[in-house]
C-alpha cells in the first residue's frame, strides 16, 4: 500500500540519499535489502532528495534496494504486555516472545508544560548508603552516573533497578557489551524484578546508528506508563555512546562540528532526552539514571559537561565507590529534611570530617607528623569507606543513619564533631551496643 | 502591501525550513506552515532570491515538501499592556498557565493563545485631552496594575506629533476596546488600545535620552554591592561551570534585588529550576509591598526540551517586556538564564544555514549580536521627565567552566560588571561562589572607593600568601604574613560570604553594608600584638565566630549592639599599644 522507491543516488556513512515525493521529515521508512530489512529515518529533505539515517548501517546496501516509507515518525509498541520483555534497539524481540505490534505510540513527543510540572518531593530508597544519606535520588530526578570506562557502573544501575522502590524498570542499553547484557538479564531474573522490567538492548557488536533509537523509545514507553500512574526508573547506559552516535551522523551530513567532533546541537539533544524526567500531577512520574563515561576522566570532555548543564547532579564514581565529592544531588533537600530529623546533621558532619580525613591523608603521604587528631581522623575515614562508602553495603536509610552515629561515637567526643547540642541529646549512642 | 503571500516547502531540514515564494518577502517577517490542520510559526531568517529559509519554532516532524506556507508581513512580535505582571509565558509569549488549561500535560505544537486576556476590564483614568498634542510614548491614561499604575501610552511606531481626537472617560474596558483616537498632520487616524504590539528584535526607543547609569542597583548580596557593584541600567554577567550556583543567584538576586519589576528569561534551561520559581514565587511576600513577589515578576520560560528557534526569541521577548514598564519610569531588572544556551541556538541555526563558522562552530555575529542584545539595558529620561531603567543580568555557561570561550569572552566585551563563579568556592561551599580574585565591576559602589580598593587589596595579599604557605609550610611564614592572611580569611568568610539559608545574612541593606564595612575597615587596617601564630589564630577564630552570630542579628536591636561591643573589647584588647 506504500510506494516502494528503488533509486538510491547516494550511500555516504550510513545515510542514504533516495529520490521520493510525499516524504514527512522525520518519518520511518523500512529499507529492504539483500540481507534483511532495516528501518531508516528522514533526516533531511531537498526537493526529492530524501537523506534517511539507515539504522541498520549502509553496510551491503545496493542502489537498486527498495525503500518504503512508512508515513509515520518512529513508533513502538505500548502497554503491559512488554514487562518482562526483552527487545532490540528497533523492537524486535530478543527473547522468545512474541512480536509486538500493538497500542503503538510515537517516540520523542512533545515536551511537557512547565506549569504542570511539581516541585518533586518523594525520595527514592536504594539501599544505598551513599545515595541514600549523602545524595538522596529524588522521583523524576534526571542523574547521570560519571565514570570512567572499566569502573562498575553497570552493576550499580543493576542494583538500583533491583532495590528501588519503583513500578516499572526500563532498561536502554546502548552499546552494551554482550556480557553486560545477559549480566543485567540474568541479575534482574535471578531478583525477581524481570518481570515489573522491559529491556531494549543495543549491544556493541549492533550497528552503531541504531543506539540513537533507544533513549526515545525507552522514554515514550516510560511516559505511557507514567501517565497511567506508574512511577518508572528508566536506566541509560551508556549515554556516551549515542552522543558518539549522534557524532557519526552529524559528521556524515557535513554539519560543522562545535567541539571535538560533537554536533553544536548537542546539549539540546541530550535536554530533549533528559528533560522526559517529570513527575505528573495526578499521575506517575519518570526518573532517569544514566550512566556516563568519561574519555580520560575529564569532566570537561563535551559529553559529561552538557549532561552536567542539564542533570540535576550527578553521581561521580571512582576507584569502585561513589565518591562524596564531585557527586551531588541538586534535590536532595526536597526530601532529606522529611526523613530523619537527624539526616542532615548526620550528613553536613560526617562529610566535613571526612573532608578533613582526606587532607590528613595528603599530609600524611608528604610525611608530616601525625597529631592525636590527625589519628583520630585516619581511623574514622577508615570506618567510614569500609562500612559506608563500600557498594557492597546494602542497609535501609534509617540503619545506616544509626550506624552513622555509632562510627562518630568510635572515633570523636560529642564535641568534636560540633553538632549541636540538642541533636546529640537525642541521637548520641550511649555505649549500650 | 498587508496581503498574505504563500509558498511551498521545498527543503527541510531540522528546524529550518526553506519555501519557494510567489511574491515579495520580508527579512524576519513571521510565516505559518500549513501542515494537515497545524498552523506551525516560524521566521524568514535569510532570502535568496525566490528561495525564503525559516527557522520554524516548533518541531518539524512530518513536514514535506510541497506543504504550505502563508506569510504574512508582520515582525515577530510582542503583546503590551495590562496583565503581563504576574505571567508566565513561553519565548513566543504564549501565556502557559492557560495553555495547561486548555490542553493538559504536554505542549502541543502549532497552538498559539493571545498573551493578555480580554476578558479583563481594566479600570481606565484618562490622563490626556482632547485637542492634547502627543508623541509616541506619551501617557494618555492609566490603570491600575498589581501595585503599580500601568500608563497605556501613544504606540512606538508613531512617528511625529499627533493630536488626541477622540479619549474615552474613566471607566473599564478591556484591552481590545479602543480607549482613544490620534491623527496627524497628515490627517491620517490611529485608534489607541489598552494593548500594543512591538517587535521583539527592536529596541523601544521612545524616550528623550539615554543617561549613564550611576546609581547602584542593591542586591543586598554584599559581595556583589560592595565590592563589585551593578548599577540601575547597567549590565552584569555571571559566567560559571555547572553546579556552582548560578541559578541559585539569580533565583535570590530577583527575590532581593531593589527593584520595580523582575523579568526573569529562563532560557534553555532545566524546566525543575523554573517550577521552583513558579510554585514559591506567589507564596513568598515581599517586604517592600507586602505582596506576593510573583506580583512584580514575569517569567519566560523557554526551557532546555522546548523548541530551540523559540528559545532564541525568549530573551528578545523578556528585554522587550522590561524596556515597556522602563517607559512608565518603572526600574525593571531583567534576569537570563542563560545567555548560553541562547548563543548554542543561534549556532544551531547558523549550522543548519551552512554559514561559515567561527571559533567553536559559533556564527560570526556573535559577538555583535551579544552586544546589541546588552545595549538594550539603560537609564533613559523619558519624555515626561521620569527616569526608567533597565537592567541586564545575564549567566553564561561556559563548557568545560573554561571562560576563554567566544560566548563569555563576547560578554565581557560589553558588559559592566562580571562576577566569575568558580568551582574551588562552591565545592568549598562558599555562598555566594563568586571569586573575588578575578571578579570586577565598572560601576561605582556605595562604598567608599579607596576602602573597596582596600578590601580588594587584603583578599590579593592573603591569597598570595596562601599560596606561598602552601609550598613552604606554615613554619616558613613570617608573623606578620600570617596575619595578613588571616586578615583576607576573615573578610571573605564573614563579609563576602553569607548564610543563604538564614533569614537575616541572606540579605544585607546598604545601611548595614556601609556600616559593617567601615567596622571592618579597622580590622584590617588594625595592628595586632600577637606573640605567636597560634596566638593570632584563635584570635581571629573567635572574632570570627562572634562575627558569624553578628551577622545573623537584626540590624541596630539590642543584640546588635550587644555583640558589637564585645567585638570592640575582643579587638582592642590586641592591639598593639594596649595593656
Amino acid at each position: 500500500m506504500h510506494k516502494v522507491y528503488t533509486n538510491i543516488i547516494q550511500i555516504a556513512g550510513d545515510v542514504i540519499i533516495v529520490e521520493a515525493e510525499g516524504v514527512g521529515y522525520a518519518d520511518i521508512a523500512e529499507v529492504a535489502t539483500s540481507r534483511g530489512t532495516s528501518l531508516a529515518q528522514v533526516i533531511s529533505l531537498d526537493g526529492k532528495k530524501v537523506s534517511l539515517q539507515v539504522f541498520a548501517g549502509s553496510r551491503g546496501i545496493s542502489t537498486k534496494d527498495k525503500v518504503r516509507f512508512l508515513n509515520h515518525p518512529m513508533q513502538v509498541a505500548s502497554g503491559d504486555a512488554l514487562l518482562g520483555r526483552i527487545f532490540s534497539a528497533s523492537g524486535l524481540p530478543l527473547d522468545k516472545g512474541p512480536k509486538l505490534s500493538e497500542n503503538l505510540i510515537d517516540t520523542g513527543g512533545p515536551s511537557v508544560n512547565p506549569v504542570k510540572r511539581i516541585i518533586p518531593d518523594k525520595m527514592i530508597r536504594t539501599g544505598i548508603p551513599m545515595i541514600d544519606v549523602f545524595n538522596s535520588l529524588v522521583e523524576s530526578q534526571k542523574l547521570p552516573i560519571f565514570s570512567i570506562a572499566g569502573e562498575p557502573y553497570n552493576d550499580l544501575l543493576a542494583r538500583i533497578a533491583i532495590q528501588a522502590e519503583v513500578d516499572i524498570i526500563i532498561l536502554g542499553g546502548m552499546g552494551l557489551k554482550y556480557d553486560d547484557y545477559l549480566f543485567f538479564r540474568d541479575t534482574l531474573s535471578e531478583k525477581g524484578a524481570l518481570s515489573r522490567s522491559i529491556l531494549f538492548i543495543h549491544t556493541a557488536a549492533d550497528p552503531v546508528v541504531e543506539c540513537l533509537l533507544v533513549p526515545d523509545i525507552s522514554l515514550a514507553i516510560a511516559e505511557n506508563f507514567a501517565l497511567k500512574g506508574k512511577r518508572v526508573l528508566v536506566l541509560l547506559t551508556d549515554m556516551t555512546n549515542f552522543c558518539d552516535a549522534l557524532k557519526e551522523i552529524s559528521i556524515t551530513m557535513e554539519q560543522v562540528p562545535s567541539n571535538r567532533g560533537y554536533p553544536g546541537d548537542l546539549y539540546s539533544q541530550l535536554a530533549l532526552r533528559y528533560e522526559k524526567a517529570v513527575d505528573f500531577e495526578g499521575a506517575g512520574s519518570i526518573t532517569i539514571l544514566a550512566a556516563t563515561t568519561m574519555p580520560g576522566d575529564d569532566v570537561t570532555h563535551p559529553v559529561p559537561d552538557n549532561t552536567g548543564y542539564i542533570t540535576e547532579g550527578q553521581f561521580y564514581l571512582k576507584g569502585g565507590v561513589i565518591e562524596p565529592f564531585g557527586s551531588l544531588s541538586r534535590l536532595k533537600q526536597q526530601v532529606n529534611g522529611k526523613t530523619r530529623l537527624d539526616h542532615r546533621t548526620l550528613m553536613d558532619t560526617m562529610i566535613q570530617l571526612f573532608a578533613n580525613y582526606r587532607l590528613t591523608l595528603e599530609k600524611q603521604a608528604m610525611g608530616f607528623k601525625m597529631s592525636p587528631w590527625d589519628i583520630k581522623l585516619l581511623k574514622y575515614g577508615g570506618l567510614f569507606e569500609k562500612e559506608l562508602m563500600s557498594l557492597s553495603v546494602n542497609i535501609p536509610l534509617e540503619k545506616a543513619l544509626d550506624l552513622g552515629w555509632r562510627i562518630l561515637a568510635d572515633c570523636f567526643t560529642p564535641e568534636e564533631t560540633g553538632i549541636k547540642r540538642s541533636v546529640i541529646e537525642a541521637y548520641w549512642p550511649n555505649g549500650k551496643d | 502591501m498587508n496581503n498574505i503571500r504563500t509558498g511551498y516547502i521545498s527543503r527541510v531540514n531540522g528546524n529550518m525550513v526553506s519555501a519557494n515564494v510567489e511574491g515579495a518577502v520580508v527579512q524576519n517577517e513571521t510565516a505559518y506552515i500549513l501542515h494537515k490542520n497545524e498552523r506551525l510559526k516560524s521566521e524568514v531568517i535569510r532570502v535568496r532570491g525566490q528561495l525564503a529559509q525559516m527557522q520554524v519554532y516548533e518541531s518539524t516532524s512530518g513536514l514535506g515538501v510541497g506543504d504550505k506556507v502563508e506569510f504574512t508581513n508582520e515582525l515577530i512580535s510582542v503583546e503590551l499592556g495590562p496583565g503581563l505582571l504576574g505571567q508566565i509565558f513561553d519565548g513566543l509569549q504564549n501565556p502557559l498557565p492557560a495553555l495547561a488549561q486548555k490542553y493538559g500535560f504536554f505542549l502541543k505544537r502549532g497552538i498559539y493563545l493571545e498573551a493578555l486576556s480580554d476578558k479583563v476590564k481594566w479600570d481606565f483614568t484618562p490622563l490626556a485631552s482632547l485637542g492634547d498634542r502627543v508623541i509616541s510614548g506619551f501617557r494618555l491614561g492609566s490603570v491600575p496594575e498589581k501595585i503599580f499604575k500601568h500608563y497605556c501610552m501613544v504606540p512606538f511606531n508613531l512617528k511625529g506629533v499627533w493630536e488626541v481626537v477622540y479619549i474615552v472617560p474613566a471607566g473599564e474596558y478591556t484591552v481590545k476596546e479602543k480607549i482613544a483616537q490620534l491623527k496627524n498632520e497628515e490627517g491620517k487616524i490611529c485608534d489607541v488600545y489598552l494593548r500594543q504590539f512591538w517587535p521583539i528584535k527592536i529596541p523601544i526607543k521612545a524616550f528623550a535620552e539615554k543617561l549613564k547609569p550611576s546609581q547602584a542597583l542593591v542586591t543586598k548580596m554584599r559581595l556583589i554591592d560592595s565590592l563589585f557593584p551593578v548599577a540601575r541600567g547597567g549590565t552584569y554577567c555571571i559566567p560559571g561551570p555547572f553546579g556552582a550556583g548560578k541559578t541559585v543567584l539569580q533565583q535570590l538576586t530577583s527575590r532581593h534585588a531593589q527593584v520595580d519589576i523582575v523579568i526573569i528569561a529562563a532560557c534553555g534551561e532545566r524546566a525543575g529550576e523554573v517550577v521552583e520559581t513558579l510554585k514559591t514565587f506567589p507564596n513568598i511576600v515581599d517586604p517592600r509591598t507586602n505582596k506576593p513577589l510573583s506580583d512584580r515578576t514575569v517569567i519566560i520560560c523557554n526551557t532546555s526540551s522546548m523548541p530551540v528557534a523559540a528559545r532564541e526569541s525568549s530573551v528578545y521577548t523578556a528585554v522587550t517586556i522590561a524596556e515597556y514598564y522602563r517607559q512608565m519610569g518603572l526600574n525593571v531588572l531583567l534576569l537570563a538564564d542563560s545567555t548560553s544556551r541562547w548563543a548554542q541556538a543561534m549556532r544551531e541555526m547558523s549550522g543548519r544555514l551552512e554559514e561559515i563558522p567561527g571559533e567553536e562552530a559559533f556564527p560570526a555575529y556573535l559577538e555583535s549580536r551579544i552586544a546589541s542584545f546588552y545595549e538594550r539595558a539603560g537609564l533613559v529620561r523619558l519624555h515626561s521627565g521620569d527616569l526608567g531603567s533597565v537592567t541586564i543580568g545575564g549567566t553564561v555557561s561556559p563548557a568545560g567552566g573554561n571562560f576563554e570561550e567566544p560566548v563569555t569572552q563576547a560578554t565581557l566585551k560589553v558588559v559592566g560588571a562580571f562576577h566569575g563563579l568558580s568551582r574551588e568556592r562552591s565545592d568549598a561551599r562558599k555562598y555566594p561562589a563568586i571569586d573575588p580574585l578575578i571578579s570586577w565591576s565598572k560601576y561605582q559602589s556605595f562604598i567608599k572607593e579607596a576602602d573597596r580598593q582596600l578590601g580588594h587589596k587584603v583578599l590579593i595579599k592573603s591569597n598570595n600568601i596562601m599560596q606561598m604557605m602552601k609550598v613552604i609550610g606554615e613554619e616558613g611564614t613570617s608573623l606578620q604574613d600570617y596575619v595578613d592572611y588571616l586578615k583576607g580569611e576573615f573578610f571573605d568568610s564573614v563579609y563576602l560570604q553569607q548564610n543563604a539559608f538564614d533569614s537575616v545574612d541572606e540579605a544585607t541593606s546598604q545601611e548595614r553594608q556601609e556600616y559593617i564595612f567601615g567596622f571592618i575597615r579597622g580590622i584590617l587596617e588594625g595592628n595586632f600584638d600577637f606573640k605567636e601564630k597560634n596566638q593570632a589564630l584563635q584570635f581571629f577564630q573567635k572574632l570570627k565566630q562572634l562575627f558569624k552570630g553578628w551577622n545573623s542579628t537584626e540590624f541596630n536591636l539590642e543584640e546588635f549592639r550587644k555583640i558589637e561591643e564585645e567585638l570592640d573589647i575582643l579587638i582592642e584588647g590586641n592591639k598593639k599599644g594596649s595593656a
